[in-house]
């Protein structure tokens, strides 16, 4: 049941910044996420964790508003406000009631072209930074999936954007000016609007904040090769936290559905061979899933699994051999599930202007343009068996990296299973 | 949007938010039972048992009962807590009468041997990953020092030692005493037919016998003292706090909600600029949980361990300046508008109005519409913020270290 048809606008601003949103009548609600090209892939490589700290400091303090004033003004527009760094973009998003939303982009404006970068408040951001990677250390299963990550895609799409403490020691007022000059700009900007929004009003509006607004970023990057093979991470934990990770396709490839499936049948909902091979039928675990990521250019599959120590091997066995059993098929109902589940999905994400904000910012990013729910939905019941099998044979789960944490090392023991050197 | 109820005759309680625009149906089983209702033997039974319930029926595998959900294209999932056991599950409203069926099936589990066993390890596993995850144990720990012999100090969880202990016979024991259908509601929300909703449920859940099933809800008497739990291979310093609060029932608890947004929200409040503006802790956060005939308001920060002891003094001191330098206009005003945006954006999710619907059952309350819960705050004073300040003190509190450092004391 999707509300047809479906009203999503794209605008581009003469200085290469695109708006897009998505017209939701039935909501009170609106949402914004500013994706500005300032990801960290752009950080020095002495100075990991740059990108995030720019991105803590343009909050603090911006255009008439110091520090305090901004998020008592955000507070009083009622906007639940976030902010974050990936690998391509920082973002900043927000979902308010939907009258509150072009004050509460005009807040956004200055962040974005006239913060104030203040010295005094350096040495309070880079704390914020530190703090950050400290509890990091702490996340056990995430420690394990970000060092995946990194292997598998090499720098810099692999890096977190938390960066590193000689990074974020090392970082300086000259440091900021310079990323923040350089990176926020409005080419290749995407600003994002879903909800109970008035199209035309709302575009006149964006064009009076950013219409003036001229720069081009500049992006020197240097990329490294992926690491590939098994890393251990000596840890006396309770749990051995295991992730595996393996090549498929990206958000923007003809393939990406059926590799999406494929991994739908591995891992989404309680029938899923994961959950059901492994938890349901052996009890060897708690938490076990696996999940496809893609960047720009590149994607993997994730799989992870958490279980005591005497049964990790077993454990990480089972699901490799999960994984390479997927060459011999899937089965019509396994499919059939997978559909039903995204198709439930897309119809619910109608629910909420924050969800369709961050699809359609997706979308763009990765392909330019935004697919409709019911082009989705389409894509999504074109799907056959006969497609996934064969694509599944000719691109069976296969070259692995490792990466284990806990009190000892595992052994990669599936034939079908060896990691490339 | 409508609220309609229902009761079958042997006390099951039917509750629904009709809103013929929903996009999905969102219902759930709401049982009032968890931790503090079992015996300190059984620990873990109630969180079990919720495991248990997927595992299959006397008409079901635990195979059927997954795939079936899944075919649904459901998100469902349950939860248990200290006095609440919930099943639940969203779906397109095509497939209202077949998630209805099937979660009053799994309401009457078979608890199979072979289940349990296998069921059994994947609990311990459950356990082994919270003691891997900050804070390492701390929250069950000051539940425990907070209420003493209070069973709202008993652990969702258990342990592994009172989960190796169950066996079927002793949940069933449990089951029989704590899953009368006069302690639990259907709560439905969405695109919803009434009429059919009740007839499905008169058809597959009218047979269920009641009988009484009573809580000790005896008045707690809340600990204060100082604890540390050492924990070497951790690199930050967790520090939880437990003060006394208003309950469930209690009229306090909104003003109350208010206070602990203005002093320890994780934006914009006075904890926010004390140590998260200026990194002095990674979080730091404060607020209210409510329980029958009980409340507690707690605190949470986790910061590098040579800053912690500075920041529970730092604590204590914005816990005295509460009644000192109370709360402002301004700042009542901005914890208002926070409250109702809230309110708005999560009343958009169909499943978010039918946690709110069950919550509202399972605390006794008269249900309330989220403009009237809205309006309730909007009309709390200071006077009346400043009056639950003096009235719980902060200051009287347990507190829990958890981290590599075990020489930290309560602030001077």
């Amino acid at each position: 049941m999707i509300k047809a048809p479906q009203q999503i606008h794209i605008h581009k601003l003469q200085n290469g910044m695109t708006v897009l949103g998505e017209v939701m009548p039935w909501l009170e609600s609106a949402a914004f996420s500013f994706s500005v090209p300032a990801g960290c892939q752009y950080d020095p490589s002495e100075r990991l964790g740059l990108a995030s700290f720019v991105c803590e400091m343009v909050q603090r303090g911006a255009g008439s508003l110091d520090s305090r004033e901004f998020i008592e003004r955000l507070e009083s527009l009622g906007v639940d406000y976030g902010s974050s760094t990936s690998v391509f973009h920082t973002h900043f998003n927000g979902a308010m009631p939907a009258e509150r939303i072009y004050e509460a982009l005009a807040v956004y404006r200055d962040v974005i072209r006239n913060p104030w970068l203040p010295g005094d408040q350096i040495e309070d951001a880079r704390q914020v930074g530190i703090q950050e990677i400290r509890s990091l250390d702490d996340d056990l299963s995430q420690r394990v999936l970000l060092q995946l990550r990194l292997r598998q895609y090499g720098q810099p799409s692999g890096r977190w954007s938390h960066g590193t403490f000689e990074g974020v020691n090392a970082v300086d007022s000259n440091d900021i000016g310079t990323f923040f000059e350089r990176h926020y700009q409005p080419d290749g900007l995407i600003l994002t609007i879903a909800g109970n929004i008035d199209w035309p009003i709302l575009v006149k509006s964006v064009e009076t904040m950013f219409g003036d607004w001229t720069g081009k970023a500049t992006n020197p990057i240097v990329e490294t090769a992926p690491i590939r093979g098994s890393l251990h991470i000596p840890f006396e934990s309770q749990q051995v936290h295991i992730g595996i990770a393996c090549p498929t396709r990206t958000y923007n490839d003809p393939d990406y559905f059926l590799a999406r499936a494929a991994t739908g049948v591995l891992s989404d909902g309680m029938s899923s061979r994961l959950f059901s091979e492994l938890r349901e039928k052996r009890g060897l675990c708690y938490s076990v899933f696996a999940s496809l990521h893609s960047v720009l250019t590149q994607a993997c599959v994730v799989a992870y699994v958490g279980t005591g120590t005497d049964r990790a091997q077993q454990s990480l066995d089972a699901l490799v051999e999960q994984l390479v059993k997927l060459r011999e098929g899937v089965s019509e109902s396994e499919l059939g599930r997978f559909k039903i589940q995204i198709r439930s999905s897309l119809v619910m994400q109608q629910e909420s202007s924050r969800s369709r904000a961050g699809s359609i910012a997706g979308d763009w990013m990765h392909l330019g343009r935004v697919r409709t729910l019911n082009e989705l939905t389409d894509v999504i019941n074109g799907l056959t068996v006969e497609c996934v099998n064969k694509f599944l044979d000719e691109n069976p789960y296969e070259k692995f990296n490792l990466v284990t944490l806990g009190p000892e090392p595992l052994e990669m023991n599936h034939a079908a299973s060896q990691t490339s050197t | 949007m409508q609220l309609r109820k229902h009761r079958l005759d042997n006390g099951l309680e039917i509750l629904a938010e009709i809103n013929p625009s929903a996009h999905a149906v969102a219902c759930g089983f709401f049982v009032r039972t968890g931790a503090r209702d079992e015996t300190p033997d059984m620990g873990g039974v109630s969180h079990f048992l919720e495991h248990m319930v997927f595992k299959g029926t006397r008409n079901r595998s635990a195979e059927q009962v997954n795939r079936e959900l899944d075919e649904m294209g459901s998100h469902s999932n349950a939860r248990t807590g200290e006095e609440s056991t919930i099943y639940h599950a969203a779906v397109l409203p095509d497939f209202q009468t077949p998630v209805v069926e099937l979660l009053a099936d799994i309401l009457r589990p078979a608890l199979r041997i072979d289940d349990f066993e296998t069921e059994k390890q994947v609990i311990i596993e459950e356990i082994r990953m919270y003691d891997d995850q900050p804070p390492y144990g701390g929250y069950e720990r000051i539940m425990a020092e907070f209420f003493g012999d209070h069973p709202l100090g008993q652990s969702v969880l258990g342990t592994v030692q009172t989960v190796s202990d169950l066996t079927p016979e002793k949940m069933h024991r449990y089951f029989d005493q704590r899953y009368s259908p006069a302690n639990i509601a259907f709560s439905v929300a969405g695109n919803v037919d009434f009429e059919r909703l009740v007839d499905d449920l008169d058809r597959c859940c009218g047979d269920w016998k009641p009988f009484k099933a009573s809580r000790d809800n005896r008045q707690a008497s809340p600990r204060s003292g100082f604890v540390s739990l050492h924990r070497p291979e951790s690199t930050q310093q967790y520090i939880l706090q437990l003060a006394d609060g208003p309950a469930a029932n209690d009229p306090d608890r909104y003003a109350a909600r208010i206070l602990a947004t203005i002093f320890g929200d994780d934006s914009g409040s006075r904890f926010y600029w004390e140590f998260l503006d200026s990194g002095l802790a990674e979080s730091a956060a404060v607020g209210n949980q409510e329980y029958d005939n009980a409340g507690l308001v707690m605190t949470f920060l986790c910061c590098a361990p040579e800053q912690a002891q500075e920041n529970i003094n730092r604590i204590a001191s914005l816990q005295a300046a509460l009644l000192t330098a109370p709360a402002t206009e301004r700042e009542l005003e901005l914890a208002k508008s926070k409250i109702t945006s809230h309110i708005i954006l999560s009343s958009e999710r169909t499943e978010s109005r039918m946690f709110s619907v069950g919550s509202q059952w399972l605390r006794g309350h008269e249900f309330k519409t989220p403009r009237e819960i809205s309006d309730i705050y909007q009309a709390v004073t200071l006077q009346e913020i400043q009056d639950v300040a003096a009235k719980y003190p902060l200051t009287r509190n347990m507190t829990v270290s958890v981290g590599p450092l075990d020489t930290l004391q309560s602030a001077k």
